[in-house]
């Protein structure tokens, strides 16, 4: 893609437009459309798109392997972190009135919100993980 | 006249999976099952399903066809003919009597936008009545997605996860020296 410099000079341009939508789709998961598996695709969208124009290396330099497999399980374990939280609180598993007692659709808020950003976070480091794993050996 | 539409779109998504059945060359086939899932986008609009739309447009035609393409690139470019004489009996046999059962399964389920359906009747009243008050969230989607049913989301978080750990254990080369 050395070659290509429409293309590098648009991709340049697009990449911050798209992560910034990616994260405007997951903070406005419960007033539109989307949530955090869109969300998390968007992201790992622009994260490949760049890979894809500027080679993975650079990509790999950003974020590497070792950082993407710790926001993998980051993400899971927020999800579930919510879960235990709310049986702690004197609620059901992932139950998130238990939050806010006294205003459960505030707690729900809460619960959702973090949940939603535990999905996100999964869904873009596996994305972009399984991408860069592939390009990497292909690469060499 | 968005029946008609949506008949046009649906036409255009048989012609789309014929043409990729006749296609051998494999980046055409995941170009077009990129154009194939925005069309099902539109279509899912048209039918006011916004959410599963957005998931199809960003899946479907974005993430996927990267990951086709980082696939394609490591393997090759052009499906191997078959090597065989005429047809193959028993794959043909068994497409065939599976689509015939799910003919014969969609037979039994509600008609398309049948306001008598199960789940017009108490399912999705209660979450249009209930979930604005007990959840407090304009989108129900989201409301059934992360609240009522967080469980089943939980479990799907936990399939990415596991799909996301099994290629970069299989794939990642840790010692860079073979």
């Amino acid at each position: 893609m050395r070659e290509h410099l429409i293309v590098r000079v648009i991709v340049k341009m697009l990449v911050p437009f798209v992560l910034l939508f990616g994260i405007y789709v997951q903070m406005h998961g419960d007033f539109g459309p989307g949530g955090g598996f869109q969300a998390g695709v968007i992201v790992a969208t622009g994260f490949i798109t760049y890979s894809l124009v500027f080679g993975v290396t650079s990509t790999i330099r950003a974020l590497p392997l070792a950082f993407l497999t710790l926001m993998t399980s980051l993400g899971l374990i927020l999800y579930a972190g919510v879960g235990f939280a709310a049986m702690f609180s004197g609620g059901e598993f992932l139950n998130y009135s238990a939050f806010d007692p006294g205003h459960p659709e505030h707690g729900q808020h809460i619960g959702i919100i973090l949940i939603e950003l535990g999905v996100g976070i999964t869904v873009a480091s596996v994305m972009v993980a399984i991408f860069i794993t592939f390009a990497e050996r292909w690469h060499r | 006249m968005e029946v008609l539409h949506e008949l046009l779109l649906l036409t255009l998504l048989i012609v789309l999976a014929i043409g990729m059945l006749r296609l051998t060359n494999l980046l055409a086939i995941a170009i077009m099952t990129g154009v194939y899932s925005l069309i099902l986008a539109v279509v899912y609009v048209l039918m006011d399903a916004v959410d599963v739309a957005f998931t199809e447009a960003a899946v479907g035609a974005g993430v996927t066809l990267a990951l086709m393409l980082a696939a394609i690139s490591m393997t090759t470019r052009v499906e191997k003919r078959r090597s065989g004489k005429g047809p193959a009996v028993l794959p043909l046999l068994a497409a065939v009597i599976t689509g015939m059962a799910l003919v014969y399964a969609l037979s039994g389920m509600p008609g398309f936008g049948d306001p008598t359906a199960p789940i017009h009747t108490h399912v999705a009243p209660r979450y249009i009545e209930v979930s604005p008050h007990e959840i407090g969230i304009p989108n129900m989607v989201t409301s059934v997605l992360a609240s009522y049913r967080g469980f089943d989301t939980l479990g799907e978080v936990a399939v990415i996860f596991t799909a996301g750990v099994s290629v970069v254990a299989l794939l990642w080369r840790w010692n860079r020296d073979d």
